[in-house]
């Protein structure tokens, strides 16, 4: 498996993406954005078919879609009462747009599903060492605001007494996940991405006792997630996304059926 | 001799539009007072707090911190949290959070010390590794209480957080509070509908109604005002 040059790519993008997802996860969960998560990998499909239009590479314009669009959602659904209806509306826009861009670039039905549910086969060594830069400036950015990151997410309400700039932190780490969204695009696609941003770390969070202990656990099943979905995408030659979406599932699954265990004890 | 002034409201306003919370509201608070804020509901005591804490900019008047006072730091314990009851969040996690600032991410041995302190302090050792979700109503407001108090504030403000706990509770976290109000020489400004609680352990009161408000030694507070608070 490891002969072939686009499998060790694959592996390479797989193994950042899966740690780029299990930090942001924990912050994902930690401030019930999953949804938000889902709408900006439509927007980050919407981006992507705007750079095939455009003549571009479609993670650039997938970059550009999703970090423009954090910004504005990230105005617009400051206050959580109304965050659930802008979210749906900027989803079914940016999906219409999506459709449309791929319509004008003249792309057919098979170059929409690479870039809705991702694919192994077409990650170059330069493609690894992008997703690599821009998985290291989310990771400095992650480290230097760790423990206003962390305050914010995990008790607003200290947060906003102890006056941070709750709105820019909020902003701040929305762009972060649009750009953790068109890392991870690669392999797993636009479509299913938020798999890997919410439900390693959503699993994790009844395993752990604390925070790090959390991040370190989501990260180790996004690894295994996107390793087995590789090596048994190779195998069977059956989406890579379908069994990374299947295995996180079923951990999340199990997770939450030892919780109930526990809690019923 | 008189503790210097910590804090001092000038003829202070609140208005939203059309609608007047509080106006001409003068007040001075000295270092290692213990003030009750009572009203009823709707009278813009959580305005005020909300003021204090600068996150409200008054319409009229101002508030100072007094420079007599240097580096006014202000622990405020809410009555609710909206914390997820799955969250791997440690006690002991939770009250270090409240240590921000442009660091490392990890807690340095001087501040896992500082946290260690504050949850001796607080009785908290034995529930220190408990997630926070999983304690009772009283343990989350003394582990509210401890994160306020890490930074070492000079002023902390209780606003309702006593409210959901049983009698036995409440006693136990406002003798808490009076003894750090003793050793620290901390100020307190206790937010309450607990008249019986302020009056055993409040120095002063000020009593907010709609468009009156009132202060004085909580000796003072008699249940005739109260009453006359209350049905205005």
């Amino acid at each position: 498996m490891f002969s072939y040059e686009f499998m060790r790519n694959a592996f390479a993008a797989g193994t950042i993406i899966a740690v780029i997802c299990g930090i942001m996860g924990v912050f994902v969960i930690a401030r019930n954005m999953s949804f938000l998560t889902h709408t900006l990998s439509e927007i980050g499909f919407s981006g992507a078919a705007f750079g095939v239009f455009a003549g571009w590479a479609p993670l650039n314009g997938m970059l550009l879609f999703t970090v423009v669009s954090s910004v504005i959602v990230g105005q617009l659904s400051a206050r959580s009462e109304r965050r659930e209806a802008a979210t749906s509306a900027i989803s079914a826009l940016f999906i219409g747009m999506g459709i449309l861009f791929l319509s004008l670039a003249n792309k057919n039905a098979s170059y929409a599903t690479s870039i809705l549910f991702g694919s192994v086969i077409g990650i170059s060594v330069s493609d690894v060492r992008q997703m690599l830069w821009l998985s290291l400036v989310v990771l400095i950015v992650v480290f230097v605001l760790y423990r206003f990151l962390k305050f914010d997410s995990f008790d607003h309400t200290g947060a906003r007494v102890k006056g941070l700039w709750t709105n820019a932190l909020s902003i701040t780490f929305l762009v972060l996940v649009a750009l953790s969204v068109s890392v991870a695009a690669q392999i797993v696609g636009s479509l299913l991405i938020f798999i890997l941003l919410t439900l390693p770390a959503a699993t994790a969070k009844y395993f752990a006792h604390t925070v790090g202990g959390m991040m370190v656990l989501a990260i180790a099943l996004a690894l295994i997630g996107v390793w087995s979905g590789l090596t048994l995408s190779y195998f069977t030659n059956y989406p890579v996304s379908f069994f990374i979406a299947a295995i996180e599932a079923i951990f999340y699954f199990v997770a939450l059926g030892w919780q109930r265990l526990q809690t019923a004890e | 001799m008189t503790n210097a002034p910590i804090l001092k409201l000038d003829h202070l306003g609140v208005t939203f539009p059309n609608n007047p919370v509080f106006s001409d509201l003068n007040l001075t608070i000295r270092q290692g007072e213990v003030w009750s804020i009572i009203g009823k509901n709707g009278v813009g005591k959580t305005t005020l707090m909300r003021t204090l804490l600068h996150q409200l900019r008054p319409t009229q008047g101002k508030v100072t911190y007094l420079p007599s006072v240097n580096d006014v730091r202000i622990g405020y314990v809410p009555q609710f949290r909206n914390i997820d009851a799955d969250y791997p969040l440690t006690i002991r996690d939770f009250i270090g959070l409240n240590l921000t600032g442009w660091k490392l991410p990890w807690l340095s041995a001087k501040e896992r010390v500082k946290v260690q302190r504050i949850i001796e302090q607080t009785g908290l050792t034995e529930l220190a590794n408990r997630p926070i979700g999983q304690a009772s109503g009283g343990e989350k407001q003394k582990a509210y209480l401890a994160q306020a108090l890490v930074e070492a504030p000079n002023l902390l403000i209780l606003d309702e957080s006593t409210a959901s706990l049983d009698p036995v509770t409440k006693t136990e976290l406002l003798d808490l509070v009076t003894e750090l109000n003793q050793r620290l020489n901390l100020t307190v400004l206790f937010v309450t509908h607990d008249i019986p609680m302020a009056q055993k352990y409040t120095h002063q009161y000020l009593m907010m109604t709609p468009g009156k408000v009132e202060q004085g030694p909580i000796s003072q507070l008699t249940d005739d005002k109260v009453w006359e608070g209350e049905n205005v």
